[in-house]
């Protein structure tokens, strides 16, 4: 009898032990939940799933991942969650969107910032595109910025809402081309905004690469310009970047996605993390079912993402200071 | 005729067994509250990364085609619609549950939802090119018309009375504005972080519809034992089929009242049900006896919601915009496969797109078979004594809730709705046109904003809203709608004596 409870106590010991004192070296013990602020069927929704599919593997962190949908506003809901309720123990992860949510953090009037969360490793990137119905009359940047001359503030373009990655472009847009345009956020999020191109509700729009690529290929729509430094080798090599097109716009608006954990969670488990996510988003199994659904893939670790969070957060409040 | 070449394709062993496992799954996940269509969709999706592509949309289009028809189990039977599809469903179908026809109103509700069903996934396949047209047609101010119409519903839905019915309607349409508003970020309203995000409609028609039933149930208590249990009247399923087919009107007008709304991106599934409810109470000869168990009610919101599934998947097979969020969530299931929908999806993987379409064909009709087997069974469901049933439903209402975010916040929003309406009921409100108004005021809201924005932009609001011919034709069915109420109002006004007022106000609470 006595053996036994020694046995328990030993063993309620180790249990213990293991998760709290000596530095969290069995991390994770149980299933892993990651937050995305946007609804299922969405692009980081569909994105963050297949990223993590191979969470599980032994190779991997040997739990699996369970993906949690918090969408509203934009994704603020979600993000608001992430930074004030969310328990910091390195069990729940969540999903980042850049530069929405620091856009969003320097307009104000949510409770988080970059200082809220700690970032794990970034797994994609999605660089906006202009886009125009099919049969529109402009077939280069230069027709837009043209009719946008010609009558200012008459241009009517859609994107997914106010502060996010398509907004940033349309405002980067209008400083670098000089012009008044009209743009027009979408309640539908990016398939509602490329809805209303098609329809021709709008003359244009900002969209996402990954589905401005899939409208294209159905023959609904023209791709105009990539707002970021490079051409999109992969999927849109014709295509050219604004900056060929002679406005000066960088990569502001790409939107990353990634996994970050919220501030206070163990130093040892965001090492642990920092070291295990990004190889298992460079998993062969992961890249052929991304490459697959037309999504562009940019493993970042953690430093590339603390150093690109900082560059953005500056870019973004010189842009917004003029709003 | 392309599709009955791959339909040998559905019967092979595997697929047929995904099939029924989708069909049996999706009835059990659309009787459960809170688990809305796309919510089952959802969760079925990392089970379709295993299997062939062709293999996994015939699993969810299975599970997508039967949790539409599966929430007028719980709509029916406990008075929660399984989602906002079915809320409708709820007027007549528990009322009739409560005059111990369950299985007839079950019976009724799959059968109407066989028919509805199948005449939507024959449009998918047939007038796919128009459809896709039609569903590019509705702009902002189109859709700002249409929630509008919507609103006109909300007074003639409450049959006792217009003024509480839009008063209600009113409470719904103030509760959509709280949050983030969903174009310009500006919060309003936001008094408790739970409702930061804004009501969720789930929480809310749970809340709304289940928490009276159990407050009701509970403080009967158990002091009449023999009134509780209410007798289920047996009900062949030969004599289900007469009555539908003899409701001809109410089918004709829910099965295309739903396929012509399922069609408009944003809008469609959420208000079908309720539309079509409306359009046949009008049309009907018997006009008065819906609300009180009548059978054309469950047959025009049933056959109404699931006529709305094939051509809801219009815009995402042609143009590759998902319509509704179901179809933004198959969306991802076909992209996984590397299979981008569009125009030449047919002509690329016919096997894979006709095999989809078979299958919800095929889904169908099991839909009916299994559901027309379980209407037997679920009734029985109403000889539960109520203390018992009070707290089954008490529970799945917490989990509904729940379930949905995972957020004890949306648990909360339940609960406070569902207690705040126990009280409104009390009053003679009902909870229809409170969900309806919830519904309709974010896409009323955001519609205006964003037409008048483009207004703005170019032609003006006035030109912009007033001109084009579908504009007309739905300021015109506005206005008639709008007539039609207020001529009814005054000819009950005018025929209704003291009596009679005092005697529905009794009946009422």
């Amino acid at each position: 009898m006595k053996q036994w409870i020694a046995g328990a106590a030993l063993a309620l010991a180790t249990m213990t032990g293991t998760a709290y004192a000596d530095g969290h070296s069995s991390y994770p013990e149980r299933p892993i939940m990651m937050m995305v602020s946007y609804g299922a069927g969405g692009a980081t929704d569909f994105q963050a799933r297949i990223v993590t599919m191979t969470a599980g593997n032994e190779d991997a962190l040997g739990m699996p991942i369970a993906i949690v949908n918090r969408p509203g506003a934009g994704g603020r809901v979600g993000w608001n969650w992430l930074a004030t309720e969310a328990e910091a123990d390195g069990y729940t992860l969540g999903a980042y969107n850049i530069p929405h949510f620091v856009a969003q953090s320097i307009e104000g009037g949510v409770s988080y910032s970059t200082d809220s969360f700690e970032p794990i490793a970034n797994w994609g990137a999605d660089p906006a595109v202009f886009v125009v119905g099919a049969d529109s009359e402009f077939n280069s940047m230069a027709d837009v910025v043209d009719y946008a001359k010609a009558n200012p503030g008459g241009l009517t373009f859609s994107g997914a809402g106010l502060f996010v990655g398509h907004h940033i472009a349309a405002l980067q847009l209008e400083k670098a081309a000089g012009v008044k345009l009209a743009y027009i956020p979408n309640n539908a999020g990016g398939a509602g905004a490329m809805r209303a191109v098609i329809a021709g509700e709008v003359l244009g729009g900002v969209n996402n690469l990954s589905d401005a690529f899939r409208a294209q290929a159905a023959g609904n729509v023209k791709i105009l310009g990539v707002f970021d430094l490079e051409r999109n080798e992969e999927f849109l090599p014709d295509v050219p970047t604004m900056t060929e097109q002679g406005f000066d716009i960088d990569n502001a608006s790409v939107n990353f996605r990634g996994v970050m954990v919220p501030k206070g969670t163990p130093q040892p488990i965001i090492d642990k993390l920092a070291e295990t996510v990004p190889a298992m988003f460079g998993n062969g199994r992961v890249k052929s079912r991304m490459a697959a659904g037309g999504s562009p893939m940019a493993i970042m670790s953690r430093d590339e993402v603390l150093e690109m969070w900082a560059a953005r957060e500056e870019t973004l409040k010189e842009l917004l200071a003029g709003l | 005729m392309e599709f009955l070449y791959y339909m040998g394709d559905v019967f092979t062993p595997i697929n047929f067994g995904l099939l029924l496992l989708g069909t049996i799954g999706g009835l059990i996940l659309g009787a459960t509250p809170g688990l809305s269509p796309t919510m089952a969709v959802a969760l079925l999706i990392p089970f379709t990364f295993k299997l062939e592509p062709q293999q996994g949309l015939i699993l969810l289009g299975a599970a997508y085609t039967s949790t539409v028809a599966g929430g007028a189990v719980s709509a029916i039977l406990l008075k929660i619609p399984g989602a906002p599809a079915n809320i409708a469903t709820t007027l007549d179908g528990h009322t009739m549950a409560t005059k111990g026809e369950g299985a007839k109103a079950l019976q009724l509700s799959f059968i109407a939802s066989a028919i509805g069903g199948l005449f939507g996934v024959f449009l998918l396949i047939f007038l796919t090119p128009v459809l896709a047209q039609w569903a590019l047609a509705f702009g902002p101010s189109h859709l700002f018309w249409l929630a509008i119409l919507g609103v006109t519903v909300i007074g003639t839905l409450d049959s006792s009375s217009v003024v509480k019915g839009l008063l209600s309607g009113c409470i719904g349409l103030w509760l959509a504005t709280i949050g983030f508003d969903d174009i310009m970020g500006a919060q309003r309203f936001i008094f408790h972080p739970a409702v930061s995000g804004g009501i969720n409609v789930i929480p809310a028609l749970i809340g709304l519809f289940a928490i009276p039933q159990v407050i009701t149930m509970f403080t009967k208590g158990r002091r009449n034992d023999d009134a509780e249990v209410i007798n289920v009247k047996k009900h062949p399923i030969r004599l289900a089929f007469v009555e539908v087919f003899k409701r001809k009107t109410a089918l004709a007008i829910g099965t295309i009242t739903g396929s012509i709304i399922g069609l408009i991106p944003g809008v469609g599934g959420q208000i079908a049900g309720l539309v079509a409810y409306d359009q046949s109470k009008k049309f009907s000869k018997e006009s008065d006896k819906f609300g009180t168990g009548h059978s054309e009610g469950v047959i025009a919101a049933e056959s109404a919601n699931n006529a709305m599934v094939g051509p809801s998947l219009v815009p995402l097979l042609t143009l590759s915009i998902p319509g509704s969020p179901t179809a933004a969530v198959l969306l991802g299931g076909l992209l996984i496969h590397g299979i981008f929908p569009g125009p030449d999806l047919f002509m690329n993987y016919p096997q894979v797109a006709w095999t989809f379409i078979d299958s919800m064909l095929i889904g169908q009709l099991l839909m009916c078979i299994f559901g027309l087997y379980i209407a037997g069974l679920a009734a029985s469901v109403a000889r539960v004594p109520h203390a018992v049933m009070a707290a089954i439903v008490l529970g799945l209402a917490v989990f509904g809730s729940y379930s949905v975010q995972n957020s004890m916040g949306d648990v909360y929003v339940m609960a406070t709705l569902g207690l705040g309406m126990y009280f409104l009921e009390r009053f003679g409100f009902s909870a229809a046109p409170l969900v309806l108004g919830l519904i309709l005021g974010p896409i009323a809201e955001a519609n205006f904003i964003q037409g008048s924005m483009i207004a703005n932009a170019t032609v003006g609001k006035a030109t912009y809203f007033f001109t084009g011919w579908l504009n007309w034709l739905l300021i015109l069915i506005v206005s008639a709608s709008i007539a039609y109420s207020v001529w009814m109002e005054i000819m009950a006004r005018r025929y209704t004596t003291k009596d009679d007022a005092v005697a529905k106000e009794e009946a009422l609470s």
